[in-house]
């Protein structure tokens, strides 16, 4: 306090670096990382790749979500290290060519955005949890005695939970999605 | 953060090999709460032993019904296994009431029973707390405490266990498979989670180098009629404010068994023995289902923040219990 200003503590201790091959987007990038880089890090200010969004760096809002071997994940909390050989897909990776993935249609169409900081993340989840519901996963509002699962609006809420919208756009942003699950 | 190397673990026994007599030394699993820990400095490892890869990660049953789940299960592909949802329906519903689907696709059986306390102050580095940092005292006692323990807490401890799995295997009695430098063990829940007492440090009974391979379930077979019930503060993605894992076998009119386990009330998953007491042989009725949720919390000592969690958490019990109930 009061005027002390010394500097303590060791030095800021060497990085620990390791090599891996990463896939994204269908390209493979030969790569050496920190250990403590994050997917999310290695996506944006690596590879340039600046879809994928930091909203929180904690896993509570969903804006980094991007595909891993076909499933949604968080890639704050996915560490690149642990990623050799796997296939990461991020928002660019969607579309293809200059044709739009039907979700990001359905997102224009339906004004499923306003200031668009959670829509990337929004829509690597979409697709994730369409391929979920595809294959028969419950969701905690499932019934019991379902054989299939019938994505209606509290399904599409539900299984969208890990991703917030802070211009709550949520409205239609249930509405894009419900238009490419039916 | 600071700089680790990152392992990884062929097989269990090489993994223990690697951590065993190395505190410093953490296991990987899905990362979401280890990685989230790291970078808010409450975990420094200096290695990092990934066993996420380990050859565990599938839902077998062997031949007397029992269920035998690998420590690196994703936790949505437990809550998706046909087996699960059919038999144990309170696991599968405790799964998906946690967390976010994204979350479920990287969060293994074994993280998840292992993940800590999200008490406010372990989590600030900038504070003191017992669990972190033993010694220098618990300052949930007296500040943010509407989250924390009713039950089982200690003076140097109030901290809930998070997981809603771990309650709804605490009512399963399931049998927890570890690995140690002196070969395989086992652990039946609900006594994996310790409560606090005087080492808060201490979240389970596990010792340092030891990991958890497998979860074993028994077969229930009333479990068929089972159910997980959470409140929390919004209607999905948040930690549970109190939860019941209840499965129950009623035949006419007369509670022939039961099992009831509670989240969000204390430092481990907490079996209701009383309460599982006092209805078996009991009449199937509201007004015996609420005579055992109160001869349960007769024990309860609030905090000065969540005395609701009482009658929440006997509410929810009572309505979970007449539901089922109904449904037999
Ligand atoms: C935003 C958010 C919301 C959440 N909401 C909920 C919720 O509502 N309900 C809920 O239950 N959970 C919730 N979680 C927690 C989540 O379920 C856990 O983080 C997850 O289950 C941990 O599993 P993991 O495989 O990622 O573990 P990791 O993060 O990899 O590891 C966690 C701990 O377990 C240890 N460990 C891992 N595997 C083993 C093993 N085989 N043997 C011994 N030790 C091991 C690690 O060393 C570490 O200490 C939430 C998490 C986040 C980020
Ligand atoms: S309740 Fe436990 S985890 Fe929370 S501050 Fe007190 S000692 Fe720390
Ligand atoms: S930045 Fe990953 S969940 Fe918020
Ligand atoms: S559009 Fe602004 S956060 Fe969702």
């Amino acid at each position: 306090m009061n005027g002390e200003a010394h500097i303590t503590g060791p030095e800021a201790p060497s990085p620990i670096t390791a090599d891996l091959v990463l896939s994204v987007n269908g390209e493979r990038y030969p790569i050496t990382v920190d250990t403590r880089e994050t997917l999310l890090d290695t996506l944006r200010e690596r590879l340039g790749l600046t879809g994928a969004k930091k909203g929180c760096d904690h896993g509570q809002c969903g804006a980094c979500t991007v595909l891993l071997d076909g499933r949604r994940v968080k890639s704050c909390l996915t560490l690149t290290v642990t990623l050799d050989g796997r296939r990461v897909v991020s928002v660019e990776g969607l579309a293809d060519g200059d044709g739009l993935h039907p979700l990001q249609a359905a997102f224009i169409e339906h004004d499923a955005f306003q200031c668009g900081y959670c829509t990337p993340g929004q829509l690597c989840s979409a697709v994730g949890m369409l391929a979920e519901a595809a294959a028969g996963w419950p969701s905690a509002v499932t019934p019991e005695t379902d054989a299939g699962v019938d994505l209606d609006e509290e399904e599409i809420r539900e299984r969208m939970s890990g991703n917030l919208c802070r211009c709550g756009a949520y409205v239609n942003i249930v509405a894009a999605i419900g238009e490419v699950a039916r | 953060m600071r700089p680790f190397s990152y392992l990884r673990a062929q097989d269990a026994p090489s993994a223990v090999a690697t951590a065993t007599g190395r505190p410093e030394t953490m296991y990987l699993a899905g990362g979401t709460n280890l990685v989230d820990l790291m970078r808010l400095g409450v975990a420094v490892p200096d290695v990092l032993v990934d066993v996420s890869g380990i050859a565990s990660g599938t839902v077998e049953e062997t031949g007397d019904g029992t269920l035998l789940v690998g420590a690196g299960v994703r936790n949505s592909d437990l809550a998706a296994d046909p087996l699960v949802r059919r038999r144990q329906p309170l696991l599968s519903q405790a799964v998906l009431a946690g967390a976010s689907g994204q979350i479920r696709n990287m969060a293994t059986v074994g993280g998840n029973l292992m993940q800590r306390t999200r008490c406010p102050y372990f989590q600030d580095v900038t504070k003191p707390c017992n669990k972190r940092l033993p010694g220098t005292g618990c300052p949930a006692r007296t500040g943010e405490n509407r989250n924390l323990a009713i039950l089982g807490h200690s003076d140097s401890c109030v901290a809930t266990h998070p997981s809603d799995m771990a309650v709804a295997l605490a009512a399963l009695g399931a049998i927890v498979h570890v690995e140690g430098a002196d070969g395989p063990r086992t652990v039946p829940m609900p006594g994996l989670h310790r409560l606090p007492g005087d080492e808060p440090e201490r979240d389970t009974v596990l010792g340092q180098g030891e990991l958890i391979t497998a979860v074993e379930v028994p077969p229930l077979p009333f479990a068929g009629r089972s159910r997980y019930r959470k409140v929390r503060d919004r209607a999905s993605f948040a930690f549970a404010v109190v939860s019941v894992a209840v499965a129950l076998d009623v035949a006419d009119g007369i509670v022939r068994d039961c099992r009831i386990a509670f989240g969000g009330v204390a430092h481990a998953p907490w079996r209701a023995e009383t309460a599982e007491a006092v209805l078996r042989g009991a009449t199937a009725t509201e007004t015996e289902f609420a005579r055992a949720a109160e001869a349960e919390l007769a024990a309860a000592r609030p905090l000065p923040g969540n005395a609701f969690k009482i009658p929440l958490v006997r509410n929810v019990l009572v309505r979970t219990l007449a539901d089922l109930a109904e449904a037999s």
